[in-house]
């Protein structure tokens, strides 16, 4: 016993004395050495962590078969067994950089990108509303972007060369079909959708991905968002209109409901703001929203959104053939849009993405052709072709969708993505003559999809991404299969090089195929787009070529009603281009700014153009310069933008019953665009402490200079007049508040910008 | 010779419980003293793997892990650039849920919840003032509610104040205010051990002071 004892004795001070070094040097797998990893014995409080050199060393008096452990966030774990007996140890390391999210190559050709996550350039909500051209619509922020034209007539995107309905936009996944309030002639109208609805916004100019389609041109990707971060009451004042909303957040956090009202009404507006158009009933809206949000166990959601609106308006406008009559215009919209998508984790690194979404649209057109005093003009001569001014015509459309999309994800970002969804669409539309008569139109379609997409990454620094989509649609009874592929590649000074490749097909507009029995096929796009992006330290450097090529595009003749619709699949076209975005947001404190500039060189021979021809809404040189400042001191910010557009060719196109073709009988360039926007926020209550209500004051200007603009010419069809297509007003003048009530987020508005 | 050599068993049994519980706090308090004395971003990276480590071997502790998930987020603001501070702020949270999950509802890791919020705001404040913000805000208040007596509540949201411009409610007539209540509170407190936290009242003194 007493041996024993003093066995033990003897042992601790050799324990405590008997210590060894352990040291080495720290590298990743190209030989860098890496600064700041952790090095351990596992279960052991010795160990170190390297220098700048990559260099460590620590002692320790642990003995035996002990594990060392290297860590760096971004790399993988080193693990080894040592066995301490005595001597000094020596280990040099070497550990490989993970592939992850944060110093990857991105699939960045052809689109715009920004979410918070992802170190994208696009627009986010806040640019949205900040943009001063934009006037709160998503779409006219995106007009900024290079790629979109500048075209005001008409509402929607006009990507390179691609008109508005080759422009797609989807929320969650799933397509909406109405996104702008339904069209008036010669007026472009706005997005129905509140930009503060979406946390992430994905604008492809081109090359999107396999997961979307129908969208010869560019796709629009929204993504709605999650949870409100607290219970928030907020009313709307402007002099256009009054809205009032509620967000509850559930008090676990885990779910949230919430319910707007909002009444527009644009008349006291009108009343200063003289419009080219004599507005006898000022457009009118009213728009009810609601949506619930629940985040599951497994962290996933389920979100809805429902929305309503209703809205009226009629405006009278000169008539274009006689310098007397005057057409009386009036249009009453319906229109529902209701989503509810489910996102879920399956474990194992599996994903789905679930939507179903159902929308109405409902249109009551009527046309009068009036007289000077406002009195209808009843005219039955059909050989005389005013008789055809006077008409109704009733649209009635519902729309389903129903769309599944699977992910696996495999080591680093390696991932696939596969899914199908189905588009039902029927649409209906009754158009009722001078004398009466009907003539109805039924297009019903199923368009169904299945697609798949792979993300393979290489290195961190040179990735893939391939995908094949397969359509068929029941109305042509066709099937197009679609391959997209992008390569992307990193340099060392984190700038970046991609491609992408694809073939993109659409079916044609319902307006071309009334009473059309031709068979159709799909039109079809090929996209080519190579870019360089390089993004650092709050810059962003952007530059896009891109070649497009058509096939089978739609060409129209009139049927024996006159009326054009879709006679074969021989139209064609081309589209090319460069463009360069750079935007700003560190130079000057306070200060963002971007500036876009693109060239297009475009023609296409689609409708009824007699050839290859520029077509009207395709602008040479388009340039756009967003700035935003924000003075602190008075609690406001100011934003500007210019804009500028080439000017775009117009025609007149005559049937010519000879030739039995359209020839051009007139044409003509417009004046270059020019428009200066301006807004102003101002924050009184920031910073207010105790204030439990945040308030903003809004006032925006259009074509603050007063500009002329032209958009085109319309030519008269019974005589040989042209009148120019221009804004309804020079200039338009906004002033609103937006208060919420809640917490008080202001402390939180501070810190962020210091 | 039985019952001793048992009871020499249970001694040794007990002496080495009191030598792991000497081990760890001589190993704590050197590094709390390192800490005293360390000011570059390097040397705060250093301790918090100091303290991880501790933290590992240890298991039960919720003190290591708090500390390692500290000397982050001190990193974090130290290290120079800001854009790249999310993977700095990820590793600072999941230190800190190690020391959560061993020790909940505690006020001062809800502290440091509130820091970790703050170095993400700063890393794309337009963006993300509104998420990170509210989270700052909620954790000083859970923290203020989890142990009145803890003054370190009041010293952030004095600091975040003070480094607040006037014009947006902040600057040091505002953070004064909080910053005196800091004080009191830091006056009449009582660490519940030598190696329990108990830091920021110099930082307050030299706030008051700048905002003399």
């Amino acid at each position: 016993m007493r041996r024993l004892l003093f066995l033990a004795i003897w042992m601790i001070p050799a324990g405590l004395f008997a210590q060894v070094n352990i040291s080495g040097k720290l590298t990743d797998n190209k030989n860098k050495p890496l600064q700041g990893a952790s090095i351990a014995l596992v279960g052991t409080y010795d160990g170190a962590t390297t220098d700048s050199a990559g260099n460590y060393s620590f002692s320790t008096s642990e003995k035996g078969n002990q594990q060392l452990q290297a860590t760096m966030s971004g790399y993988g774990t080193y693990t080894k067994n040592v066995s301490i007996e005595g001597a000094d140890i020596r280990l040099d390391i070497s550990i490989k950089e993970l592939i992850t999210e944060l110093n990857a190559v991105v699939f960045t050709a052809g689109a715009f990108e920004a979410s918070d996550k992802k170190k994208g350039t696009a627009l986010t909500s806040l640019d949205i509303v900040t943009t001063a051209s934009a006037n709160g619509d998503v779409t006219g922020a995106l007009k900024t972007l290079p790629g979109t034209q500048q075209v005001g007539e008409s509402e929607g995107l006009f990507v390179r060369g691609g008109t508005a309905t080759e422009s797609k936009i989807f929320m969650d996944g799933n397509l909406v079909n109405n996104f702008f309030y339904s069209s008036l002639p010669g007026i472009a109208t706005r997005g129905r959708f509140n930009p503060f609805l979406f946390k992430g916004t994905v604008f492809s100019a081109g090359g999107y991905s396999a997961l979307y389609g129908q969208a010869l041109s560019s796709a629009l990707i929204l993504e709605s968002t999650d949870l409100p971060e607290k219970t928030e009451a907020s009313l709307g004042l402007s002099v256009i209109g009054v809205n009032g909303g509620i967000q509850k957040l559930a008090k676990n956090k885990r779910s949230s409901w919430g319910l707007t009202y909002g009444y527009t009404n644009l008349a006291p507006a009108f009343a200063v703001i003289r419009q080219k158009q004599d507005f006898f009933k000022s457009p009118e809206y009213h728009e009810l929203d609601a949506n619930f949000r629940i985040k599951t166990k497994r962290g996933g959601f389920i979100k809805y959104y429902g929305y309503g609106s209703w809205n009226k308006t009629a405006f009278r406008a000169s008539d274009i053939d006689s310098a007397t009559l005057q057409n009386a215009f009036h249009l009453q919209n319906l229109n529902t849009y209701q989503n509810i998508n489910w996102r879920e984790n399956f474990g194992r690194r599996w994903k789905m993405f679930a939507g179903l979404s159902f929308s109405t649209n409902k249109d009551d057109i009527e046309n009068e052709l009036q007289d000077a005093d406002d009195k209808k003009v009843p005219v039955s001569n059909p050989a005389d072709g005013y008789a055809y001014k006077n008409f109704q015509l009733a649209n009635r459309a519902q729309y389903a969708q129903l769309r599944i999309v699977m992910e696996k994800r495999f080591k680093g970002l390696n991932a696939v993505r596969f899914g199908a969804e189905h588009f039902y669409s029927n649409e209906k539309s009754t158009y009722t003559l001078y004398d009466g008569s009907q003539y109805t139109a039924a297009v019903k379609d199923n368009i169904t999809a299945a697609f798949a997409e792979t993300d393979f990454y290489i290195t961190k620094d040179i990735a893939a991404k391939l995908g094949v989509r397969g359509e068929h649609s029941e109305l042509m009874d066709k099937f197009n299969v679609a391959p997209r592929a992008s390569i992307a590649y990193k340099f060392k000074d984190n700038g970046q090089l991609s491609f992408a490749y694809g073939i993109f097909y659409q079916n044609p507009e319902r307006k071309y195929l009334a009473g059309s029995d031709i068979n159709l096929g799909f039109a079809k796009a090929s996209h080519y787009i190579v870019q360089y992006q390089k993004t650092a330290d709050q810059r962003t450097f952007r530059s896009e070529i891109f070649y497009k090529k058509y096939d089978a595009l739609y060409k129209t003749s009139p049927n024996s009603n006159g009326v054009e619709v879709a006679s074969s699949n021989n139209g064609n076209g081309s589209a090319q281009g460069l463009e360069l975005f750079w935007r700003d947001k560190k130079t000057l404190k306070f200060m963002d700014y971007w500036v876009s500039y693109s060239y297009l060189d475009t023609k296409r021979d689609y409708l009824n153009f007699p050839g290859k021809m520029r077509p009207n809404f395709a602008a040479a040189h388009t340039a756009s310069l967003v700035i935003k400042n924000f003075v602190v001191p008075i609690k406001t910010g100011f934003n500007a933008t210019y804009t500028f557009a080439s000017g775009r060719p117009y025609y007149q196109l005559k049937y010519d019953n000879v030739q039995q073709k359209y020839l051009v009988e007139d044409k003509g360039n417009t004046i270059n665009y020019n428009s200066v926007g301006f807004s102003l926020n101002y924050l009184p209550n920031l910073g207010k402490k105790d204030s439990k209500t945040f308030i903003v004051w809004v006032l925006s200007v259009t074509n603050v200079l007063g500009q002329k603009q032209v958009y085109g010419y319309n030519y008269a069809s019974i005589t040989d007049r042209k009148e120019a297509i221009t804004p309804p007003s020079r200039r338009f003048v906004y002033i609103g508040c937006f208060l919420s009530f809640g917490v008080d987020r202001t402390q939180d508005a501070i810190n962020n910008n210091l | 010779m039985k019952k001793f050599i048992l009871g020499f068993i249970l001694l040794a049994g007990v002496l080495s419980v009191n030598a792991q519980s000497e081990r760890y706090m001589a190993a704590m308090k050197k590094n709390l003293a390192a800490v005293d004395s360390s000011a570059t971003a390097q040397s705060m990276l250093s301790l918090s793997d100091n303290f991880e480590r501790i933290g590992n071997a240890e298991k039960s502790q919720w003190l290591p892990f708090y500390y390692a998930a500290l000397m982050q987020v001190r990193y974090g603001f130290m290290q120079g650039d800001m854009s790249g501070a999310d993977p700095i702020a990820d590793r600072a949270e999941k230190l800190l849920n190690k020391a959560d999950s061993i020790q909940p509802k505690n006020s001062e890791i809800s502290c440091v919840k509130a820091m970790i919020a703050t170095l993400r705001m700063i890393v794309n404040p337009m963006q993300r003032y509104m998420e990170q913000g509210t989270l700052i805000e909620q954790n000083l208040d859970a923290a203020k509610e989890q142990d009145a007596t803890n003054p370190r509540p009041y010293y952030l949201k004095g600091e975040n104040l003070k480094n607040t411009p006037a014009q947006f409610g902040g600057g040091c007539d505002a953070a004064k205010t909080v910053l005196n209540t800091a004080k009191e509170k830091f006056a009449s407190f009582r660490p519940a051990s030598e190696i329990a936290p108990n830091w920021g009242a110099s930082r307050v003194d030299m706030l008051l002071n700048e905002c003399k």
